[in-house]
């Protein structure tokens, strides 16, 4: 679920079909499929497993059918139109498509038109105020929602900007069921993002054990001396 | 999706370090922050990221992913 996409497509049927044999075919499609990227995709062209986690009819007019899709990132929504097509006899294609969720970003969290931040930005640049560019733009951590995180002591801060790896010792609180080498934010105390780790020891460990390296460091995103190096030197 | 968290220990943060995300000056502000942007279909997103990293004065900007047509 964490980069699950959500999308509302609009599909073009070949044939008239009844309306209740579409509803019952697009059912039938929630659940495990199977999908070869298509021939322009960027990505291996091998046979894979996808998961649909929902699949809903909105509007069926004639042999527009307009529905909303739920489904595990790397599904091709446009596949999943041309398959249902071949499900029904008649052949089928996607015209159009919006994505409507992206991990933690969707429709209704602080969209914002190119024109929206057109004007935001003017209005700050000519000091009519920075709330509205404030509000468009949003602190990144708020990319990490979805993502378990570790909180460290200012004192472990610049040792991971430099590239460390985090010990035990350097932990404050941490999220419930982070399990051995998933992916893992480590934040400062005031919630700002420090770097993205891999978790070498799972939630129950690191809360038990009071040495060792509990995560390694992946990507560092603070910039080193935000907060000064207390570490030893030698 | 919220987790509960568990404390490990207890520790202060000195207010003189750093920034609670919310509360930064507004060029740390931009330059950690990222837009929800409804792209419209036109121009790609290669050029959309040029105008925002030219509106906003800034010399690095990037894209999450759009959609292949």
């Amino acid at each position: 679920m964490l980069s699950g996409k959500e999308y509302v497509c609009l599909m073009q049927l070949h044939e008239d079909i009844a309306e209740q044999r579409i509803a019952d075919t697009l059912a039938e499609f929630a659940g495990e499929i199977f999908q070869r990227p298509p021939l322009r995709a960027s990505v291996k062209r091998a046979v894979r497993r996808r998961k649909i986690y929902s699949l809903d009819a909105l509007e069926i007019d004639g042999r527009r059918v307009l529905f909303k899709v739920a489904c595990q990132a790397g599904t091709y929504v446009r596949k999943v139109c041309s398959d249902i097509g071949e499900v029904l006899g008649c052949g089928a294609h996607m015209s159009e498509l919006r994505r409507t969720r992206a991990g933690p970003f969707s429709e209704d969290r602080n969209l914002c038109s190119m024109y929206d931040l057109l004007n935001a930005c003017d209005r700050w640049k000519v000091g009519k105020g920075e709330e509205e560019l404030r509000a468009i733009i949003r602190p990144m951590e708020e990319a990490f929602e979805f993502i378990p995180k570790i909180c460290i002591r200012d004192s472990a801060v610049d040792a991971i900007c430099h590239g460390a790896d985090l010990a035990v010792p350097g932990v404050v609180k941490l999220d419930q069921g982070i399990a051995t080498n998933s992916s893992i934010v480590l934040m400062s105390l005031k919630a700002e993002a420090v770097a993205l780790a891999k978790a070498l020891m799972s939630t129950e460990q690191i809360v038990e054990q009071d040495h060792g390296i509990a995560a390694k460091t992946v990507r560092v995103i603070m910039p080193p001396g935000t907060y000064p190096s207390l570490w030893k030197k030698t | 999706m919220k987790r509960e968290t568990v404390a490990k220990t207890e520790a202060e943060t000195d207010e003189a370090l750093g920034h609670d995300p919310y509360s930064r000056p507004m060029s740390l502000h931009i330059h950690f922050g990222m837009v929800n942007l409804d792209k419209p279909s036109g121009p790609s997103s290669h050029e959309v990221v040029a105008w925002v990293k030219r509106m906003l004065g800034l010399k690095h900007a990037g894209h999450g992913g759009t959609l292949d047509a």
